[in-house]
């Protein structure tokens, strides 16, 4: 990945003390198209919109939310093939884990080793930061957890999050209607809420994309049918 | 043969709610013996304890690695390893010598701490693992072991019982042996102690 021309960082501190190239990053998340986790009492959601430039495009063929194990789902806001990449890696991760341990890896190691690839492009020769911020979600040892990964490989865990192009509105509406005693049902209505809030144009299972996993631990993404039920629910 | 430059011989066993682990303490150059206070089984957690038996170098240099593995697992994940994640954990290291191996055969011996589930096993030395419900046994004197466990053990033994089952299966086993026994250790685990016990046994 570097070559010998360029085995110097391109991410320098600038004076200020501050790394230029995650800043952009982040505004390169920022934007990117919404998504938003909630983590429930019994499960996590995560969703985003799926707007794309064109009728044309056949949208049964995009997945912006993806699984990296059976128990464990993603979803990015920013830049596309970026996050394909880290999927990749993080799958991989996974699996090594399952290898060595004989035992599905732990959301939180997962996370850790995913934030650490993304550090990695933060301090390496020849490469730049990853354009994306990714919200994981899964089952930690029986409790639900919502994990978030931005490009300085930083990663917090969250009660309920949004990021992308309408953060701040959609997290004000997150904070008014989160509880913590909020049920998995009831945060997937919030979460097509929200983004309904920030959404040009008619929601529809169409253009957005919710991913919820339960307690029985399994991770899926719900099908546009699925989804315009929940929208009929809502309204 | 490498496996019996040193001698020695491990057993593990399976009880109600208590596993134990019992090793002889010689360590031999060939035939001169030159240690009866060598150890062969290691602690890897509270409740988890593998044994070693082979040549004493690996039995040394494995111990110190899987110890190495398990702490950093521990510090990484904040949580104590299970042992059937650490059989893996065991079998990996193994393998990743497969064309140029360690020369010990691996025992591991401990309780789940969250079911109380008891576990043993053993491995070969490239690290195939074999996880019986009863016994396991490795070192230079197998036949011999393998004979008084299956004549001695028992499904569901209690602590005490178990005790003394593996200490004469050991015992008796490596009495027939040449490059095993000067005395006889036993460790056996339940799921709230763990009682270490030395054996008085034939010098020779």
């Amino acid at each position: 990945m570097a070559d010998s021309q360029y085995s110097f960082s391109l991410t320098t501190f600038s004076p200020t003390g501050k790394l230029v190239q995650i800043e952009y990053a982040l505004m390169a998340v920022a934007a990117g198209q919404t998504s938003l986790g909630i983590r429930a009492a019994n499960g996590v959601v995560i969703a985003t919109e799926k707007k794309l430039p064109t009728t044309l495009v056949d949208e049964t063929s995009v997945h912006k939310i993806q699984s990296l194990t059976p128990g464990i789902g993603v979803v990015y806001s920013g830049m596309g093939p970026d996050s394909r990449v880290l999927v990749r890696r993080s799958r991989k991760q996974a699996q090594q884990y399952q290898r060595l341990h004989k035992e599905t890896i732990p959301l939180s190691q997962l996370v850790r080793e995913t934030a650490a690839v993304m550090q990695e492009y933060t301090q390496s020769g020849g490469v730049r930061p990853f354009g994306v911020s990714l919200l994981v979600a899964g089952y930690d040892d029986h409790c639900p957890q919502l994990y978030q990964i931005d490009p300085s490989g930083s990663y917090f865990p969250w009660k309920a999050t949004a990021i992308g192009k309408n953060v701040c509105n959609a997290k004000t509406f997150l904070e008014k209607r989160y509880t913590d005693e909020m049920e998995l049902e009831d945060a997937i209505h919030t979460a097509i809420l929200t983004l309904k809030e920030g959404f040009e144009g008619q929601v529809s299972g169409k253009n957005i994309e919710v991913g919820i996993v339960g307690p029985d631990c399994k991770f899926r993404v719900l099908t546009p049918i699925e989804v315009d039920d929940y929208l009929g629910e809502v309204d | 043969s490498i496996m019996s430059y040193n001698g020695g011989v491990v057993i593990a066993m399976k009880g109600k709610g208590c596993v134990a682990i019992a090793a002889d303490r010689r360590l031999g150059v060939r035939g001169h013996t030159v240690a009866m206070d060598f150890q062969k089984i290691f602690e890897m957690g509270p409740h988890l304890y593998v044994g070693l038996p082979g040549l004493a170098t690996d039995t040394i240099t494995v111990a110190q690695r899987l110890k190495f593995r398990l702490n950093m697992y521990e510090l990484r994940e904040n949580r104590r390893i299970t042992p059937k994640t650490f059989a893996s954990v065991v079998a990996n290291l193994l393998y990743e010598r497969r064309f140029g191996p360690y020369f010990v055969e691996p025992v591991i011996a401990g309780i789940d701490t969250k079911t109380g589930e008891p576990y043993i096993c053993n491995t070969d030395l490239i690290g195939c693992l074999n996880e019986p419900d009863d016994f396991v046994v490795s070192g230079t004197c197998v036949e011999q072991a393998f004979g008084m466990c299956e004549a001695l053990w028992e499904p569901d033994l209690e602590p005490l019982d178990l005790f003394e089952t593996i200490s004469q299966a050991l015992v008796n086993a490596f009495d027939r042996d040449a490059m095993s026994g000067w005395g006889a250790v036993v460790h056996v685990i339940e799921k709230d102690k763990v009682t270490v016990r030395t054996v008085k046994t034939r010098m020779d």
